[in-house]
């Protein structure tokens, strides 16, 4: 073994290139590894989009429907508590949805496509419980929805009240109607 | 390149038989499936769904994925080549298994034997199997169904397509065994009555619908053999760089 | 320790980090004249390693359940992104295994590895053997095929073989009547974790006992014998670098032919995934013809030969127990093929022919005739070490070069 006449340079570069073509060739075979993580295609296909029947909701009333594995709620709203949603936006975190996920065409005050009817995720945006619907109006409660686990508030149209944990308002996931009383959750035709 | 890499890899392998390998069969034609020509095996799905699926089921397989890869949209697929409902009575989704509704209890008392499911079939079978099983159906009283099979003797399944193949007759001769004795085998076949195919068309039919069933064994093959071609290329490249780097280091020894 | 090995002090004032890295990389001196012969030791290792990842991605898809397994692994290959990628990588893995191990092994026997003083690294090597035979056994029940299922009714069967209590231990080991839902879960726990446990810790002990000794080399001379001023054996190189640069081309070169295989025919043509595996288990029909799997057919043909049952069975773990045995069998001082005897020479010449035709008549069904050449090359097989218990008392060798030759 000798060191003469050794190109060190060369030994050197020839090291790196090695090093960084063996790890581009690791992290492309890491990418299939975690990609098996993603959401099967049978995952994908029980999250279909759902269709919803509504002609039989009632005024006040709410349906829990399930969409890729998550309670999805239609309420339909009457006049009354339509009616609160301009009157509480002082006291709300994000009245105007500006940091909320939801469709372009549901950014508005009632958060909906039709006014009516609020399509919206059942998920407190805290941290996962699902809040309960509290539609009864009292001195200090303008109706909407509460979540057990901590506290968090939201009104009819999910928005979320300032001063409890939950961060942003409930979403609202893409949803169209296909007929008259039925809604398509999942899919609104836009891709 | 692809082609290249499996033609040299074949030769280094002799092929192992199939299960069914070695037995007798008639009629014993060759078919190549094109795995690029994709109206072939549309053609071929809608065959299946049509005939096969309502017997047997290819329950590993998602309508989508067949629309996707076979490039048939979503509303095809739903108009034209789904024909079971789900539990709801509704139409079954694009995105479901490809069941059938037919129940194994049903099965069996009609065949006497569960259909198998035809997700693999080809990858069991071979394509060679099913493309003369299909074509070889042929007269004969004695079978409850009135028909048997040349490759497959005493089979359980009615000749499905028979309103487009039409209903042959077997021509049979006595051949030696080879062991002394002598069998009847199956020279040809004669057409007693037509279907709305001539032969030819039948053929092809048959082999759309085999082309299908290769596709529906392995759907990610073409998948496969494009990453494959990548990964070599790459592995080629990275050959060459840790071959230079070594004999560079080598270069201490004496 | 100087200032920029400051973390390094820390933790090997805590942990022989740098001491380890020496001990078995960079001061481990290994002969410079290493063949061809010499990339099988690090490519198992690298199989290993590939087995126990994709080996921990597939338990996370698949169902060990006897009515959902093989419909678990078919979502494997076509509902789970890249499925069928990190699939075929496992089951070519298997197989690749078994290569790369049979050569390793060819390479001990024609350089005498396994003599005085490295008998120790063979029996713990040979106890790998046994372990990646169990754990490829029970690996290929899993995916709930027809081969899977009949493949391990057969060989549980063969424990059926034992006097006495043979009955009892199949029923024990089957948990059930047949091979059922019982059968496949009890196999998933070992092949997932208690058998790849043993086997990590032989692998481990292999080369600790190989790092103690130090490696053999193609002309069989002990390097440590010609050591320099400063103790290094003078045809030593350290592992590292010169070694692991050179392992990366083999691993680079046998990650191409792995690829051929994994993208191009991961079937191998029904060798490494039989035709039959691709129908679901069904106890009430047993396959036109079943066979194991390729690496298991040596050993199936020298019990299809025997034409008893229990001295089949017998004769068939006596070829694997007369390996662990070899380097007593073997009383020959010279290591190397190269400086042994013709008679050396042609034994070992027709111990490989005879595993590689037994291997063959294994793999397909059995006749007459193919038993009797089955039987033939069964008396050759165990021929080498009878032959070589003889031949190698006294053996003509040639003279044994003093240092290794280039």
């Amino acid at each position: 073994m000798s060191s003469d006449g050794i190109d060190k340079s060369r030994r050197r570069f020839l090291t790196a290139a090695t090093s960084v073509v063996g790890g581009a060739g690791v992290v492309a075979v890491a990418v299939p590894f975690l990609s098996s993580w993603n959401p099967s295609a049978r995952a994908q296909s029980a999250g279909a989009p759902v269709q919803a029947d509504i002609s039989k909701l009632e005024a006040g009333a709410q349906i829990i429907v399930k969409w890729q594995g998550k309670p999805v709620w239609v309420v339909r709203r009457d006049e009354t508590s339509l009616g609160t949603l301009s009157k509480i936006t002082s006291q709300l975190r994000d009245p105007e949805s500006n940091e909320s996920i939801q469709p372009a065409y549901a950014k508005n005050e009632t958060r909906s496509i039709k006014p009516e009817y609020l399509v919206v995720v059942g998920i407190c945006t805290h941290l996962g419980c699902s809040p309960t619907y509290r539609p009864e109006i009292t001195a200090d409660w303008m109706g909407g929805f509460f979540c057990p686990c901590h506290g968090s508030k939201f009104d009819f149209s999910g928005r979320v009240y300032a001063g409890v944990p939950a961060p942003t308002n409930l979403d609202i996931p893409p949803h169209r109607f296909v007929a008259e009383h039925v809604v398509l959750i999942g899919d609104d035709g836009e891709a | 390149m692809r082609k290249t890499i499996i033609v040299i890899a074949s030769l280094l392998f002799p092929v192992l038989g199939w299960s069914a390998g070695g037995e007798a069969m008639f009629p014993n034609d060759d078919i190549s499936v094109d795995w690029d020509d994709k109206e072939s095996m549309q053609r071929g799905a809608a065959l299946f769904t049509n005939y096969c699926l309502s017997c047997h089921s290819a329950a590993y397989s998602r309508y989508n994925r067949v629309g996707k890869d076979l490039g048939i949209s979503d509303e095809d697929m739903s108009n034209n080549l789904i024909f079971t409902t789900d539990k709801y009575g509704d139409k079954t989704k694009v995105g479901s298994l490809m069941t059938t509704t037919m129940t194994i209890e049903y099965a069996e008392a009609a065949f006497g034997t569960a259909p198998p499911d035809l997700s693999l079939v080809a990858r069991s079978r071979g394509t060679h199997w099913l493309y003369n099983y299909l074509r070889g159906f042929y007269l004969d009283d004695t079978r409850p169904l009135g028909v048997n099979n040349g490759v497959f003797p005493a089979v359980g399944m009615p000749h499905v397509l028979v309103g487009l193949e039409g209903l042959k007759k077997a021509k049979k001769e006595m051949k030696d065994d080879g062991h002394g004795g002598q069998h009847e085998v199956i020279v040809g076949f004669e057409q007693v009555s037509k279907g709305s195919m001539s032969t030819a068309e039948y053929d092809q039919a048959v082999k759309d619908l085999v082309s299908f069933l290769d596709y529906l064994a392995e759907p990610y093959k073409q998948k496969r053999q494009s990453v494959g071609t990548g990964v070599l290329i790459f592995l080629f490249f990275f050959l060459i760089l840790t071959y230079m780097l070594k004999k560079e280091y080598w270069k201490d020894i004496h | 320790m100087s200032k920029p090995n400051n973390l390094m002090g820390w933790i090997d004032a805590r942990f022989p980090l740098t001491k380890m890295w020496e001990e078995h990389l960079s001061k481990y001196y290994a002969p410079k004249n290493f063949n061809f012969w010499y990339f099988f030791g690090s490519l198992a290792l690298l199989v290993l390693v590939l087995q126990i990842v994709t080996g921990i991605f597939l338990t996370m898809h698949y169902k060990p359940d006897g009515a959902t397994a093989f419909a678990s692994v078919e979502y494997i290959m076509r509902d789970v992104d890249w499925g069928w990628l990190i699939r075929y990588m496992h089951s070519t893995g298997a197989s690749a295994f078994f290569i790369i191990v049979y050569l390793h092994m060819f390479r001990g026997l024609m350089y005498g590895s396994y003599q005085k003083p490295r008998e120790l690294i063979w029996l713990f090597g040979m106890f790998i053997f046994l372990a990646l035979m169990a754990e490829a056994f029970m690996g290929y029940l899993l995916p709930w095929g027809q081969m899977s299922y009949w493949g391990a009714q057969v060989i549980i069967s063969l424990f059926s073989a034992i006097p006495v209590i043979g009955d009892d231990i199949t029923l024990w080991i089957r948990g059930d009547f047949v091979i059922s839902d019982a059968t496949l879960n009890r196999f998933f726990a070992l092949h997932v974790i208690a058998v790849p446990l043993i086997l990590v810790m032989l692998v481990v002990m292999h080369i600790l006992a190989l790092h103690e000794v130090g490696s053999n080399n193609p002309d069989g001379v002990e390097i440590k014998k010609k050591k320099d001023e400063n103790g290094i054996p003078l045809d030593g190189i350290p592992f590292h670098p010169y070694y692991s640069v050179k392992d990366i081309v083999g691993v680079v070169g046998f990650l191409i032919l792995f690829s051929v295989v994994i993208f191009f025919m991961p079937e191998m043509n029904g060798y490494f995934l039989e035709h039959a595996n691709f129908e679901p288990a069904n106890p009430f029909k047993t396959p036109a013809h079943i066979a194991p799997v390729w690496y298991f057919t040596p050993f199936y043909a020298i019990l299809r030969a025997v034409p008893d049952k229990l001295m089949g069975v017998i004769g068939m773990f006596a070829a694997i127990i007369v390996l662990f045995l070899l380097p007593w069998f073997d009383r020959g001082k010279v290591h190397s093929i190269r400086y042994r005897s013709t008679a050396f020479k042609v034994l070992l010449t027709t111990f490989v022919i005879s595993f590689i035709a037994l291997g063959y008549l294994g793999a397909i069904p059995a006749t007459e005739t193919r038993t009797w050449f089955a039987r033939l090359f069964t008396f050759a097989y165990f021929g080498y070490f009878i032959g070589l218990w003889f031949i190698s008392k006294n053996e003509n060798t040639k003279p044994v070069p003093e240092r290794v030759t280039s």
